[in-house]
C-alpha cells in the first residue's frame, strides 16, 4: 500500500443553497487509518460538508475524490448512481445521529446487520446470522436479542446495531454524524470506547462531525475546526485544543466546562 | 372435447347500444397494447399505463379485465378463474362482462381456452404456446411492504440492489424458522427483475418457469402492466441452505384422488369436519369424468353437494 | 554545548520560535522563546532547565508536536517503512506526524489524562497496541512495567481516574516506558513520587538511555536530574543568547 497515496482527497469543495454558501473552499487529504474531527457549532457547516463528503449531496463547486480499491483516486460525483451506491453500502459506512434514519425498524438487528452482505449476493442463511453475531458480539450487544426489532431498543443499543450494520462489510471508511449526540452520559461513555477500540482493531479510517470536543479529542487523530462554513484551524486534535491560535478554537475551547 | 357455455349477450352489445367492442375504446386498447409489448420486451419489468374506470371498482379485476379487454378478438374462446374456480361470483361476473361485450366464446375448459384471466392460480392443466394467460395483480412492487418509497423502489429494479428482498426472506427464517412466504413469493425474472408472482400459492410458481404460454400480468389501481414471454427463466428467490419448496399434503383431493393438484380445504359442518378438494374446478371435473373417484364419504358428498349445488347445475 | 564526534543525532532543532497570542484577552501576545537551537543525539539525556515560565514545557511540547511553533524546525529522525528520515515535526503533514508519534517519539506528560473507564493496564498497554501489538503480549509487559512502579495489582483492572496524583503519574510512566522509543521526552516525570519511585524511574531512564534513546526532560527535582542527565540545556540563558 503505497503510505503517501490519500484514501480521500478534497479539493475546494464549497456547497450553496441558492444564495447561502454552506461551505466554502474547503480542502484536506485523510490517510488510511486516521481519524478526522469536524467541530463546529451549529450553522458552522459541517454536515453539508460530511454529506458532501459521503457522496448524498453533490456539492456546487469541488471534488472529492475516493481510493477506491483497485481503481485509485476517483472522483466519486463523476462515478454512476448505481456505483456510488455500492460504495456506500460496501467500502463506505455512514453512521447516522438518530439510529432511525441509518437502521430499518421493522427488521429484526441480525437482519439489519446481514442486510450489506444479502446486498452484495450472501445467500447462505446460516453463515450470514453467523456473522451477524459475531458483529453484535464486537458491538456488545446481547445475542440473545438478534431477532429483536429495533424499534424495541434503547437509543444506545440502536446506535450499537447501527454500527454494526455498517461495519460488517468491512469499510475502510465511516463517515459519522453525531455518534453520540441525544445519549446519556454513560452511554455515551460506553459507545465512545467502542468507536475508539474498532477503530483501532479494524483499522478504519473515519471522519466524525461533532460539536463536542471531548468527544473530539477521545476519537479523533486530527481536527478541522469549522465556523460560518469555513475551515478556521486544523491539526492534530492534541495541538489544536492545547495549543489554539484561531480567535474562534480558542473561544471554543475556553467555554467547555471542566468537571 | 368441446363443451361450455355460450352465454349470448342479453343486450347484443355493440357500438349502438354505446360500448366499444369490449368495452374499451379502441385508441385506449392500442395503448395498453403498446405498454403489452414494451412489457414482454422487458420481462418481469412493471410498465405504468394509463388505467381506465372500469364498471368494478378496484380490486375487483379491473387492471387483468384492461388486458383481456386489450387483446381479445372475435375469434377467441375466455375462459376465467378465481382461486381455481369457474363458478364464484367473481368469475361468473367477469366472464359475463367479456360475453356481453365482446360476444366471444367462453369455456371452463383450459384446454379450449385461447385466454384465461385469472385471479390468485394458475391452471393445473399445463397451457400451450397458442394460449394466454391473464392474472389479476393486487400490487405490482414485491419491495413495497419493505420500501415503502416508491422513488427508491424504482432505483432498486432499475440498479438491480434486491438485497432487501432477501432480508425479508431472511426475516420469515428468523421468526418461523422457516421461509413462511406461501403466495405472492417473489420470483426473479429472466435473471434481471424481482417480480411479483400476483398471490398466487407458491405450489404455483415453478408452473411459470420455461411456460409455453404468455403470462401477462395487469393491475389495476396501480395501473402498472408487467409480462412473462413463453420459455423464460423464472426463478423464487431462496437461501442455499433453506432452498424453494413448493407446499405438500398427505391427503388426495376428496372428490377426484388428484396426488398432485392444489387442495383447498373445505369445512364441512360445525363439527369441523373437513375434506381437501382440487382448488382447479375444471380440472378436478375432468378427472371425476375420466372416471378418477376420491375417498369422499356419502355424508361428506352430500354436505359439499349442498354448498355447492348451484355449479351442478351449469356443469351440463 | 559541543557535538560528540561519536554522536549520533536523532533530534535537531533550529532557530525555533514561539510566542502565543491569547485572543480570548484581547490578543495579548506572549512570547516565550526564540531562534532556539539544540541537538540530541542517541544515548543522551539533556535535562531543558531555568527558571519557571521560560518554556521548558512549551519546548518539550514543540518536539511532540503537541504546540504549533512560530517559526523553526524540529527535526526527528524517524525509521520509516522506507529506510531512515528525517521529519520536521512543526510542519510535517498530520499523518506523518501521527506516525512519528507512533514509532519514534514517546512523551509522558505532567498529567496523565484520564479516559474514562478504560482499566490502568489497558492504558498503559495501548502503545505496543498501536504498534500491532498482541493483546496479550502487551498487556503482560504492561502489568511488568506497573508491578516495578509500584502499582498494586488490585489496581491494575480499574480505571486510573481514581487514583491518586503519584499513582496517575506512575500509570503515565509506564505507558511511555512500555515501547521502546528512539526518542523520549519527559514532563516531570517525578514531581508527584516518592523516593523509591523516583528511583525507579531514574533506573527506567538508564536503561532507555543504555538501548540507544534520546531523552529530553524536564527535571525538577536536582538529584534525579544529577543522576540522569548529561548535560543541562538551560533555557534562560539560551533566550538570551538568541
Amino acid at each position: 500500500m503505497d503510505q503517501s497515496s490519500p484514501l480521500l482527497r478534497l479539493q475546494n469543495l464549497s456547497h450553496a443553497f441558492g444564495s447561502l454558501l454552506a461551505c466554502s473552499d474547503i480542502s484536506f487529504e485523510l490517510h488510511s487509518g486516521e481519524v478526522l474531527g469536524v467541530v463546529g457549532e451549529s450553522g458552522s457547516g459541517k454536515t453539508t460538508l460530511l454529506n458532501c463528503l459521503s457522496a448524498r449531496l453533490t456539492p456546487t463547486n469541488g471534488i472529492v475524490e475516493y481510493d477506491l480499491r483497485g481503481r485509485g483516486l476517483t472522483d466519486i460525483y463523476a462515478l454512476s448512481e448505481p456505483e456510488r451506491r455500492l460504495l456506500l453500502r460496501s467500502d463506505w459506512g455512514v453512521v447516522m445521529q438518530n439510529p432511525r434514519d441509518g437502521l430499518r425498524m421493522e427488521v429484526s438487528a441480525g437482519g439489519n446487520v446481514g442486510e450489506r452482505l444479502m446486498a452484495v449476493g450472501a445467500r447462505h442463511y446460516g453463515a450470514i446470522r453467523s456473522e451477524a453475531e459475531d458483529w453484535l458480539e464486537k458491538v456488545e450487544m446481547d445475542l440473545g436479542r438478534i431477532d429483536d426489532l429495533p424499534k424495541h431498543f434503547s437509543g444506545g443499543m440502536q446506535q450499537r446495531l447501527q454500527i454494526a450494520r455498517n461495519l460488517v462489510t468491512k469499510p475502510r471508511l465511516v463517515f459519522m454524524d453525531e455518534p453520540t449526540g441525544g445519549l446519556d452520559v454513560s452511554v455515551q461513555a460506553r459507545l465512545l470506547d467502542l468507536l475508539r477500540g474498532l477503530v483501532r482493531e479494524l483499522g478504519l479510517s473515519a471522519i466524525i462531525v461533532t460539536h463536542d470536543l471531548a468527544v473530539a479529542r477521545l476519537l479523533a487523530d486530527r481536527l478541522m475546526v469549522m465556523k460560518d462554513g469555513k475551515v478556521v484551524e486544523s491539526g492534530l486534535t492534541d495541538q489544536v485544543l492545547d495549543d489554539p491560535h484561531h480567535a474562534y478554537t480558542q473561544l471554543l475551547v475556553s467555554s467547555v466546562l471542566q468537571v | 372435447m368441446t363443451g361450455g357455455n355460450k352465454d349470448r349477450a342479453v343486450t347484443g352489445a355493440d357500438s349502438e347500444e354505446g360500448y366499444n367492442f369490449a368495452y374499451l375504446d379502441e385508441q385506449t386498447k392500442r395503448m395498453i397494447r403498446r405498454c403489452i409489448l414494451k412489457a414482454v420486451a422487458v420481462p418481469g419489468y412493471q410498465v405504468p399505463f394509463g388505467g381506465r374506470e372500469m364498471p368494478l371498482p378496484y380490486g375487483w379485476g379491473t387492471g387483468g379485465m384492461q388486458v383481456t379487454a386489450s387483446i381479445i378478438g372475435r375469434d377467441d374462446t375466455l375462459k376465467v378463474i378465481d382461486q381455481g374456480a369457474d363458478d364464484t361470483t367473481n368469475a361468473v361476473n367477469i366472464r359475463r362482462f367479456f360475453a356481453r361485450t365482446a360476444e366471444v366464446e367462453t369455456t371452463e375448459v383450459t384446454e379450449a381456452a385461447s385466454i384465461i384471466q385469472t385471479r390468485h392460480r394458475v391452471p393445473e392443466d399445463p397451457m400451450t404456446e397458442d394460449q394466454i394467460l391473464v392474472l389479476q395483480v393486487p400490487q405490482p412492487e414485491p419491495l413495497r411492504p419493505l420500501e415503502p418509497r416508491e422513488t427508491e423502489c424504482r432505483k432498486m429494479h432499475a440498479y438491480k440492489e434486491y438485497g432487501l428482498m432477501q432480508v425479508s426472506l431472511y426475516e420469515d427464517i428468523a421468526r418461523f424458522g422457516e421461509i413462511a412466504t406461501s403466495y405472492s413469493y417473489p420470483v426473479m425474472v429472466n435473471d434481471r427483475y424481482l417480480m411479483s408472482p400476483t398471490p398466487i400459492p407458491k405450489f404455483d410458481n415453478p408452473k411459470m418457469d420455461g411456460y409455453p404460454a404468455l403470462q401477462l400480468f395487469g393491475a389495476g389501481r396501480e395501473k402498472r402492466i408487467y409480462a412473462i414471454p413463453p420459455y423464460t427463466k423464472v426463478k423464487s428467490l431462496d437461501f442455499d441452505d433453506h432452498p424453494f419448496a413448493v407446499q405438500q399434503w398427505e391427503e388426495d383431493c376428496a372428490l377426484c384422488g388428484a396426488e398432485d393438484s392444489f387442495l383447498d380445504e373445505v369445512i364441512l359442518d360445525d363439527q369441523g369436519g373437513k375434506m381437501y378438494v382440487c382448488s382447479d374446478s375444471h380440472y378436478c371435473a375432468k378427472r371425476r369424468a375420466a372416471g378418477h373417484q376420491g375417498t369422499l364419504s356419502e355424508a361428506a358428498g352430500r354436505a359439499y353437494a349442498a354448498a355447492v349445488g348451484a355449479t351442478d347445475e351449469e356443469e351440463h | 554545548m559541543t557535538d560528540d564526534k561519536d554522536a549520533n543525532p536523532v533530534i535537531r532543532v533550529e532557530n525555533l520560535s514561539k510566542d502565543f497570542v491569547l485572543h480570548v484577552q484581547g490578543g495579548a501576545r506572549l512570547p516565550v522563546f526564540a531562534n532556539l537551537n539544540l541537538e540530541v543525539a542517541a544515548g543522551d539525556c539533556v535535562a531543558l532547565y531555568g527558571p519557571s515560565g521560560c518554556g521548558k514545557s512549551t519546548l518539550l511540547r514543540s518536539l511532540y508536536a503537541n504546540y504549533k511553533p512560530g517559526g523553526g524546525h524540529v527535526w526527528v529522525r524517524h525509521a520509516g517503512d522506507s529506510g531512515d528520515d528525517w521529519v520536521d515535526m512543526a510542519g510535517a503533514p498530520p499523518h506523518r506526524v501521527l506516525e512519528v508519534r507512533r514509532r519514534t517519539v514517546g512523551y509522558v506528560s505532567q498529567f496523565l489524562r484520564v479516559i474514562p473507564r478504560i482499566p490502568a493496564r489497558d492504558i498503559v498497554a495501548e502503545p505496543l497496541r498501536a504498534l500491532g501489538a498482541d493483546l496479550d503480549a502487551a498487556r503482560a509487559r504492561a502489568e511488568v512495567l506497573l508491578a516495578r512502579l509500584n502499582i498494586p495489582q488490585a489496581m491494575w483492572d480499574l480505571a486510573p481516574a481514581t487514583f491518586s496524583g503519584g499513582e496517575q503519574q506512575r500509570v503515565n510512566i509506564a505507558r511511555g516506558f512500555l515501547a521502546d522509543y528512539p526518542v523520549l521526552l519527559l514532563d516531570e516525570p517525578t514531581a508527584s513520587l516518592d523516593a523509591d519511585n523516583r528511583a525507579v524511574v531514574v533506573e527506567l531512564i538508564k536503561e532507555a538511555k543504555a538501548r540507544g534513546a534520546a531523552i529530553v526532560g524536564i527535571f525538577h527535582d536536582d538529584e534525579v536530574r544529577e543522576a540522569v542527565a548529561d548535560r543541562i540545556f538551560d533555557l534562560s540563558r539560551e533566550r538570551a543568547a538568541a
